[in-house]
């Protein structure tokens, strides 16, 4: 009970992060995992979510990992060697204004992307799997540039 | 018959001189009589918004109540056929003098002539044990005389296939081109907030009756295909949440997976004689257009290198592929040959360019084009030359041509007006490669992806 409400609330606070631009949730890192009693499970994506962060986000029509988004997948890349037994996969988006097939390769190009950064931060590939879904799972339902800043990414899930 | 590019040849009712001439090959009607001095066979189509056929479509005549029932709806679905290809003009029914069973028997063509119709349909419907004898004939009003009379015999289930056939007939005796009635549309049905919307393949007849899901929504459904001749339908899956091109049994319901690519599989479409499909596939973060026997399951790769290479689409005679690719920097069109060599760019108008499907004809390729924040369907001739935008707007994609080469389909979104998604919609539309006659293809929910079948018979 207490960790879904948590759960939620961290949901809130990333999307707060997400509309005022880049990795504020870093902020909330702190105690790094040193989880306590009431935090999410160390290990789960409410931890990655709360604790790291698990998205980064791309520039129009680009599918190279931007120099402010980069720690954002050193982070991950670090907790997923904390936690060796979890398993992702990397989710790659993009915005509404694109055709569907296209978006589709460009997102995958997208979670390709963040993988390698991930492989190259030393996680094994077996563990990583990736996926695209183009433009038909947006994050931000909105039509207008800052939605679709935030709908052009690529997101990290434990399987 | 061979079509010059961007003409149509097109038989023409003769307004003034004597009725239907549906011999002789003239220009559009706006030229009047001096185009028949004119030798040329070709249409214009950038001014081929020329007035309407006029033509009368009565009830059908029936011994029976039922039989009368099934005439007059089998009328009123031709009628709604031939009025929305934009080429006809159906005459006023409270306008009508002679009976439907009177003109079934013999037609007075003076009661037809002075309401301004120029054709006439007539017709009696025989209902006996659950099935249907429907005898059509249509007539050129102005030259007194019968142009075709044909006799439809099918289970009673099948009236509106009939409507269909005799909707073809009607369109291809008076306008001197194959009809596109009796086909059907697959499509994807979308419900639910776009964040988590349901994705299904839909069916349903060119005029949207006969509607059916395919699948469920337990996963998501994208860019259905029809195979050219059987009834299969090729489709990308995200079933087990792994997204691969599929083929789908329209009878059965059957499904299997297509090749056995480690990654996403997607874009496939058909080749001309059925036996392979062309599709992109991901190894890594780029996407390559291979092809698949779908016999042998065996794989053939005709593109390499780092690019986006998506949305291939043969050539009507299978000897060309036209595909959109970012090789260049950004997305383009290119055509190569059918084993993969000698790609050219062929788009180099302002924009983006995407989603390339060839036209049945051969003469043209329609696109979608994304410039200065709106997004267009246009065709080109398969060299690049010739580029029209037949509509445009905030959000539209996915042209698909229906077999005759004459309408297109595609679908048109509209943005969300709040953060919530509100506002947002995605419909079906269809437009006159002229680039008039737009009209929205209606569906129970949004809707996306469209595809045009061949003609079913």
């Amino acid at each position: 009970m207490t960790t879904k409400l948590l759960g939620a609330l961290a949901a809130v606070a990333l999307l707060a992060a997400c509309g005022s631009g880049t990795e504020q949730s870093s902020a909330a890192t702190g105690g790094g995992a040193e989880t306590t009693a009431t935090g999410p499970r160390p290990g789960s994506q409410e931890d990655l979510v709360a604790n790291i962060g698990d998205r980064v986000f791309f520039d129009t029509d680009r599918v190279t990992i931007r120099a402010d988004q980069r720690t954002v997948l050193d982070r991950q890349a670090g907790w997923l060697q904390r936690f060796p037994q979890v398993q992702i996969a990397v989710e790659g988006h993009a915005d509404e204004r694109g055709t569907r097939e296209y978006n589709l390769a460009l997102g995958q190009r997208r979670a390709n992307s963040a993988r390698d950064v991930l492989v190259a931060g030393g996680v094994a590939p077996a563990r990583i799997d990736t996926i695209s879904y183009g433009k038909d799972r947006p994050a931000a339902l909105g039509s207008n540039e800052q939605a679709w800043s935030q709908n052009r990414r690529a997101v990290t899930v434990v399987r | 018959m061979t079509m010059p590019a961007f003409g149509f040849t097109r038989r023409r009712v003769f307004a003034g001189a004597g009725g239907l001439v549906v011999a002789s090959l003239l220009p559009d009607f706006a030229l009047g009589q001096q185009a028949a001095s004119t030798q040329t066979t070709v249409i214009d189509v950038t001014r081929a918004r020329t007035d309407p056929v006029p033509i009368a479509v009565p009830d059908m005549a029936g011994a029976s109540p039922d039989a009368q029932r099934v005439g007059r709806d089998i009328a009123r679905v031709i009628q709604a056929n031939l009025r929305n290809s934009g080429l006809f003009r159906p005459v006023d029914r409270q306008a009508f003098i002679q009976t439907p069973e009177t003109a079934a028997a013999n037609p007075r063509f003076q009661d037809w002539r002075v309401i301004g119709a120029h054709a006439l349909t007539t017709g009696r419907v025989e209902e006996s044990g659950g099935r249907l004898r429907v005898e059509f004939r249509l007539w050129d009003v102005l030259a007194d005389s019968q142009l075709q009379g044909t006799a439809f015999t099918a289970p009673a289930a099948q009236w509106r296939r009939i409507a269909h056939l005799i909707s073809d007939v009607i369109y291809e005796r008076l306008l001197g081109e194959k009809g596109y009635f009796d086909t059907q549309l697959v499509y994807v049905a979308e419900s639910g907030p776009r964040d988590r919307r349901t994705r299904r393949m839909a069916l349903m007849d060119q005029d949207g009756e006969n509607h059916r899901f395919l699948t469920d929504g337990s996963f998501q459904a994208l860019t259905p295909r029809f195979h050219p001749t059987a009834r299969q339908v090729a489709f990308m899956s995200y079933f087990r949440n792994q997204p691969r091109v599929y083929l789908f049994n329209l009878d059965s319901g059957q499904q299997q997976v297509l090749g056995s690519f480690g990654g996403m599989t997607f874009s496939p479409r058909f080749a001309p004689d059925g036996r392979s499909v062309i599709l992109s596939a991901s190894r890594g973060g780029d996407a390559n257009i291979f092809v698949v026997d779908i016999a042998s399951r065996r794989e053939r790769q005709l593109t390499s290198g780092g690019s986006l290479d998506v949305s291939p689409c043969y050539s009507p005679d299978g000897t060309q592929i036209v595909f959109n690719s970012d090789r260049g920097g950004d997305q383009q069109l290119y055509v190569m040959s059918a084993d993969g060599g000698g790609a050219r760019r062929i788009s180099f108008g302002n924009g983006r360019y995407a989603t390339p499907v060839w036209s049945p004809r051969g003469d043209l390729i329609a696109f979608t084009r994304m410039a200065g924040g709106q997004f267009a369907i246009g065709v080109m001739r398969p060299d690049g030359s010739g580029e029209r935008i037949l509509s445009e707007g905030w959000s539209m994609e996915g042209p698909t041509f229906a077999p005759n080469g004459r309408v297109l389909a595609f679908y048109r979104e509209t943005a969300a007006r709040d953060s919530r998604g509100g506002g947002y919609s995605s419909r079906l539309a269809q437009i006159d490669i002229a680039g008039f006659n737009e009209r929205q293809i209606v569906t129970p929910t949004d809707a996306s992806d469209p595809a045009w079948s061949p003609l079913l018979s």
